[in-house]
């Protein structure tokens, strides 16, 4: 095992696979009826070596190996939460969550609800999702709109390493199910974690790159590629402002409506298929609350409305900077 | 367990030899037989001693809350028919059951119903009109579990509440709330579900973690035979107590329509369950008399012949005759009978004078934190609808 990282110092440059495993620690230390659940999060540390050295440090009661069953795992960790636990439950991957699609939707986010406010349901559901990491099937998707659409959960997905790790305490320490979404594609490189404070509220979205010509939005690992068309952009003589969503389920339209009223433009962008999709959801919304600021109609860059491909051409599927730019000119030419 | 058949042939072999499905044969623990004479078989042998629990008052309360809940569930059905109700569950049938099983709880245990077990709520103390709450409509839940017997919701997801139940034992091990060897506070759960549940995934993955967790938890699984329309050979070629050892527990199969083997054995069980010796699949059979709901039509599935042959085990016949062999006055069964019948007016009266929430009952307690979406709407009712009175003004 690894030695636990030290958190006492001002900040640290991490990885977000380690920004999230000292979030999961910190939490763990802070509230003991916080506990892991997950397949091969023991001994091994998940297969993306999140929990790594939790179960030497907490415990086989802290940190739970569980059967290979995911509606099992999230159904028994909504009864471990009916009996006052928080429970923290890993999905390996993406694709893997629907087994305990019914559970999630069908119970954990209506408990609250049928219970009149009798009990809560703090249950954070980890998904490590997102392509751009040459997997096979079922290992690169982005089904954040299923849940988004549940009444009852609350969708977040950091970007960065100092969001995981903050976002991650956050989530755990909210009274209502969140569904964590963690950009695989994001977990290695590394990124500045300041431990003093996180500076931005879970459910809120934030403006990680000013500009003034089009309001460019995406979640996860979009946000990078959108720093990178911001980059590209601003050799072209366009300045593209950059809103990093963090939270999907609610959304903060606050940066972004203030965004649109300043730039008249907006690209919104993701991995998953477009059509009910978190974007169309946004399109819609600025449209409706920002028609007159508009100077273009809203544009959505997105996956296709196909499967997720196989990986020798993900590229071509997923949204790139380029893509975005493209959609940012049609924007601009309107 | 006496005899063990665990193979296909054997089972058609049982299933052949009584007419109209499994009735347990010698298999299953019976005390009481059809015709209401104390004879325990010889399954019945190890669990003989959990019956010096109960006195003859118990008896007599079990007889009590068999024959009241069968003119409750009466009743409730002719609400539904009178369209006091948006749908009523018959137990019917089941009686037994559930009324030995939930006898055999502590208080201090847990209780995941499916939504059948309107007596096993009444007895560890549901206001069974709670139940009618949310059979008109007004509400999704009904009651708080901890102020009714530790009482769970009734899950409409079938086998939805397995899982929730292994997870609830399996937080009772790491709080230390059970296997102290203090029965007297040693908690277990008890979580009822049916032969149809017993196909659902979530069923078998409970299951699965209890054995690998060895959670303090009974599964009673009530095989009334149908599952709405399909019959219980559709679910499994094996009887269902069988499954359990597959999973690594014990199972024991009962006549569920004879109340003091189905006290006993979950006695036994939650005993066990609670002492750290881990999870026990109890098979009760019994018998769906009335209709899966009231939006069902049994006769244009099951054999009237098989209705017949299992309104010929009925539970509370069948109790009442070992009552009056025991001694018991004609005028107990009568009170207990005029007692029923007011239980049931009662019910009746107080159903129709539930009312409706309020509107706001539609955003409240979605989330525990606030929500700007769903305050937003809030809000925006409350204005629309507000907007109608200001043009009558």
């Amino acid at each position: 095992m690894t030695a636990a990282l030290d958190t006492s110092v001002a900040s640290a440059s991490l990885p977000m696979t380690k920004a999230l495993n000292a979030g999961l620690r910190r939490a763990m230390l802070d509230d003991p009826r916080v506990l892991l659940m997950g397949e091969d999060i023991g001994p091994l540390g998940g297969v993306f070596r999140v929990t790594e050295g939790l179960i030497a440090e907490f415990g086989d009661k802290r940190v739970l190996d569980t059967p290979l069953a995911e509606s099992g795992i999230i159904g028994t960790a909504i009864g471990l939460a009916m009996r006052g636990f928080r429970p923290v439950c890993e999905i390996q991957f993406d694709g893997f969550v629907f087994p305990g699609f019914d559970q999630i939707t069908s119970q954990l986010a209506r408990m609250r609800n049928r219970h009149e406010g009798g009990l809560i349901m703090p249950v954070v559901i980890r998904i490590p999702y997102g392509g751009h990491i040459g997997s096979i099937e079922h290992h690169q998707e982005s089904p954040e709109a299923y849940f988004a659409h549940t009444p009852g959960l609350r969708v977040v997905s950091p970007s960065n390493p100092h969001d995981a790790y903050w976002m991650m305490q956050e989530a755990i320490a909210s009274d209502d199910p969140v569904i964590f979404f963690e950009p695989k594609s994001r977990y290695w490189p590394k990124g500045e974690v300041r431990f003093d404070e996180s500076g931005t509220p879970l459910h809120a979205s934030r403006v990680v790159r000013a500009g003034t010509d089009v309001t460019v939005v995406g979640h996860g690992a979009m946000v990078s590629v959108l720093l990178q068309a911001a980059e590209l952009a601003t050799a072209e003589g366009i300045s593209l402002e950059v809103i990093d969503l963090r939270s999907i389920s609610p959304i903060d339209y606050r940066p972004i409506l203030g965004s649109v009223q300043k730039t008249g433009h907006l690209v919104v962008t993701q991995e998953a298929p477009g059509f009910v999709s978190v974007g169309s959801e946004i399109a819609a919304t600025v449209a409706e609350r920002s028609f007159y600021t508009l100077e273009a109609p809203v544009l959505r860059v997105s996956g296709f409305d196909t499967p997720f491909p196989p990986a020798a051409v993900e590229t071509h599927f997923l949204p790139s900077p380029d893509r975005v730019l493209e959609a940012v000119d049609r924007a601009l030419a309107y | 367990m006496s005899a063990t058949r665990n193979d296909a042939t054997a089972s058609r072999t049982a299933a052949a030899s009584t007419p109209f499905g499994l009735d347990g044969a010698d298999t299953c623990v019976r005390m009481i037989s059809p015709t209401g004479v104390f004879e325990p078989n010889a399954a019945a042998e190890e669990f003989l001693p959990y019956l010096d629990r109960i006195t003859e008052a118990d008896h007599r309360r079990f007889y009590r809350d068999m024959v009241v809940v069968r003119k409750f569930d009466t009743e409730a059905a002719n609400l539904q028919r009178q369209g006091q109700l948006a749908l009523w569950v018959p137990s019917h049938g089941q009686e037994a059951a559930q009324v030995g099983s939930a006898y055999a709880t502590r208080p201090q245990d847990h209780v995941f119903p499916s939504y059948r077990e309107h007596v096993v709520g009444m007895i560890r103390g549901l206001d069974v009109v709670d139940i009618l709450r949310m059979l008109r409509g007004v509400t999704l839940g009904g009651w708080v579990p901890e102020e009714h017997g530790n009482f769970h919701l009734y899950t409409l997801v079938l086998a939805s509440q397995t899982l929730h139940s292994t997870g609830y034992a399996m937080g009772m091990q790491l709080d230390g709330s059970t296997a102290t060897g203090n029965p007297e506070t040693d908690q277990a759960v008890i979580v009822y579900y049916g032969d149809g549940a017993s196909s659902q995934g979530d069923a078998n993955e409970a299951l699965v973690f209890a054995a690998s967790y060895q959670t303090p938890q009974v599964f009673f699984l009530q095989n009334n035979h149908w599952a709405i329309s399909v019959p219980v050979a559709r679910q499994s070629r094996t009887p269902l107590y069988l499954r359990a050892g597959g999973f690594g527990m014990p199972g024991t199969q009962i006549d569920g329509n004879d109340v003091l083997a189905s006290f006993a054995v979950t006695a036994k069980s939650m005993d066990d369950a609670r002492a750290g010796h881990g999870p026990s699949l109890i098979e009760a059979l019994t018998y769906r008399v009335g209709a899966h709901t009231t939006a069902d039509d049994p006769t244009k599935y099951r054999d009237p012949e098989e209705l017949a042959y299992w309104v010929a085990r009925d539970p509370i016949v069948r109790f009442r005759s070992y009552l009056k062999g025991l001694g018991v006055e004609q005028h107990f069964l009568d009170d207990v009978d005029d007692e029923a019948a007011d239980f049931a007016a009662d019910s009746r009266r107080r159903a129709l004078e539930i009312t409706g929430p309020e509107q706001s009952v539609i955003f409240d307690n979605v989330y525990a934190e606030p929500h700007p979406l769903v305050a937003e709407q809030k809000a925006w009712l409350e204005r629309y609808e507000a907007s109608f009175d200001e043009g009558k003004n």
